[in-house]
């Protein structure tokens, strides 16, 4: 079980509130990815589920009972921390075991636990050795170990690979995800990446300023953002959001199109523009594209193969089907 | 060439280096061979003294005249004392600073430290008068309280450094793990804690050891130390040099010993946090 629920839950720092009121519900053995911005408040939405920081107003509830007076260990919650908080003063085999030890079992049983999260996150070979001695990523599954070994309600993670570099990320996430298909569990997911949180995610909570701006599937989010934060947040490279005169024309404050949703041509098409900076990624092309639709350059998804000279005259032609409509309030538009 | 100028560089900044070294240590060093001279000797011109005979005769002669072992005996109680009961009082105060400021945690330490920058001669006399209302003079336990109290405000300030480095994390992944406070603090602060602790403790003895204004003027005979010890050597019946030095050499060598085998902590300790 992993059903938590965040009913009218608000922080404040003295007279500075970080999280407004907000309603939040996750269901058993989803994974739910928290994405902003830094300082959105979405660490701190964390450790108040965890514990670590006391609701300055509502209820945190966990599988139906109220858990917000509960201390962090009896919430039945285990955390991978950003920096992995390892104990560096234990082994590998300790540090894995120290959850055990402190739940009092006895020697043989926390032994055959902590062979078992060894085997499944192979380090087997390493349990000997000090956190001191390992690379970023074993340091990160020794922290996932600790947490294994205590068979959590819900799993929290609070950045846990951005200290790594970004091939050793893309593994992890993997494995994390792989982690979360074999034990079924609740994992609440803090991260800034949006690539992290669309690949990993049943469900993304997009916070900004401490409020929930969407909650939904990443496909969802990805399709209908519910306000131009959100567009602009959730895709990479984001949405192109234009004012103005074009978007008038279809009767909103804002309208938004995804790169992918442009059509270039060197000969015709709706709006004129002049070729800037190309990014080349082997599979894709990126062109930015100084246009006369919109003052910020326009982003184009192209084919890897398309090449085009800096300077070119070009016309770029957005998919009508595809653009995105926002008020002046930056709400969605049905 | 620019390997023969490094090289160059580096020979005389050692020997300017090893010259700073040698002017400190001097006076020391010269204490030490006057100690091994005869009465006569020791006051004749530096060369003189180099080419006089060496002797161990202030040796058996202060041995005799005054109680070296007791004097060491009150000097390691008072130095290991007063730095563990400062530790008892420190710790705590060290650990509510770093893990649970308040607004007001700078101002506190500062003030703390302000009260090192008091000369101790203008306290001397409320000190004295409470001394003898509490008939705590000459006590051993009297001056272990004051010890502690005027090495308290650099024990707290080390503990403090030390315990700021700890990352927060990790106290909050053992809180996470099912530690109670009680478990947090001796499985996981505590191990963590203990170079720090070392050197702060290493620094205080030495501070104590050497400290001579309050245990000068608040003991007679039962709670000298060896501070006392040397300076009976410095007599109204004119000045014994050489067993001045004697004595001088015999209260220092504990000290200098314990700080050779433990500079590297010390070291450490001393500029822990500055250079990270």
């Amino acid at each position: 079980m992993g059903q938590i629920q965040l009913n009218q839950v608000s922080k404040s720092f003295g007279s500075i509130e970080v999280i407004p009121p907000l309603d939040l519900a996750i269901e058993d053995g989803e994974f739910v990815v928290f994405v902003g911005p830094s300082g959105c408040g979405k660490s701190t939405l964390l450790r108040l589920i965890a514990g670590l920081e006391d609701v300055t107003e509502g209820r945190v509830m966990i599988d139906g009972k109220d858990a917000t007076e509960i201390a962090p260990a009896k919430r039945g919650l285990a955390m991978v921390f950003q920096s992995y908080a390892l104990y560096p003063h234990m082994s590998v085999r300790k540090n894995i075991a120290f959850p055990l030890r402190m739940a009092g079992l006895d020697k043989a049983e926390q032994d055959k636990c902590v062979a078992q999260a060894a085997e499944v996150l192979n380090l087997t070979d390493y349990l000997d050795r000090r956190p001191g001695q390992l690379s970023g990523g074993q340091r990160q599954r020794v922290a996932i170990g600790r947490a294994i070994v205590r068979e959590p309600a819900a799993f929290l993670f609070d950045e846990p690979l951005s200290n790594l570099d970004a091939a050793l990320r893309v593994g992890m996430r993997l494995e994390i995800s792989e982690l979360h298909k074999r034990l079924k569990t609740t994992m609440i997911y803090v991260t800034h990446d949006q690539v992290e949180a669309m690949t990993m995610a049943d469900k993304i909570v997009v916070l900004q300023a401490g409020v929930i701006e969407q909650v939904g599937s990443p496909l969802e989010l990805y399709q209908r953002p519910r306000n131009t934060f959100v567009a602009g947040f959730i895709g990479s490279p984001k949405m192109n959001l234009i004012q103005g005169a074009e978007a008038d024309k279809h009767g909103a404050a804002t309208i938004g199109i995804r790169p992918e949703h442009i059509d270039i041509n060197e000969n015709e098409g709706l709006w004129r523009g002049t070729v800037g900076v190309s990014e080349h990624l082997g599979s894709d092309t990126f062109f930015h594209i100084q246009c006369n639709a919109s003052h910020e350059p326009l982003t184009v998804r192209a084919t890897g193969e398309m090449a085009l000279e800096y300077g070119a005259d070009v016309h770029v032609t957005p998919r009508t089907e595809h653009l995105h409509k926002f008020d002046a309030r930056g709400l969605r538009m049905q | 060439m620019a390997r023969a100028v490094t090289t160059r560089q580096k020979t005389i900044n050692s020997l300017v280096a090893w010259m700073v070294g040698l002017l400190i240590f001097f006076p020391i060093l010269w204490i030490i061979i006057m100690s091994f001279k005869a009465e006569g000797d020791a006051i004749k011109a530096p060369l003189e003294v180099l080419n006089a005979p060496w002797t161990l005769e202030n040796y058996g002669v202060v041995q005799e005249r005054s109680d070296y072992s007791r004097h060491f005996v009150n000097s390691v109680i008072l130095a290991f004392g007063s730095t563990l009961l400062g530790l008892l009082v420190a710790v705590p105060a060290a650990w509510a600073m770093a893990f649970v400021p308040s607004k007001r945690t700078k101002d506190i330490l500062l003030w703390m430290l302000s009260t090192k920058m008091l000369p101790a001669v203008g306290v001397l006399y409320p000190i004295y008068l409470l001394f003898i209302q509490l008939g705590l003079l000459d006590s051993r336990a009297g001056l272990v309280v004051v010890l502690m109290l005027i090495n308290l405000p650099i024990i707290v300030w080390m503990l403090y450094t030390y315990f700021k480095e700890i990352p927060g994390e990790i106290l909050e992944a053992a809180r996470m793990d099912g530690a109670t406070l009680h478990e947090e603090i001796l499985y996981v602060l505590t191990p963590m804690a203990i170079p720090g602790m070392a050197s702060t403790v290493l620094l205080n003895v030495i501070l104590a050891w050497n400290e001579a204004f309050w245990t000068l003027n608040l003991t007679a005979a039962k709670a000298a130390p060896l501070t006392a010890f040397i300076a009976s050597y410095s007599s109204p019946e004119g000045l014994f040099y050489a067993k001045l030095s004697a004595a001088s050499t015999m209260a220092i060598a504990p000290i200098l010993i314990m700080g050779w085998f433990s500079q590297k902590q010390l070291v450490r300790g001393l500029t822990f946090g500055a250079v990270k």
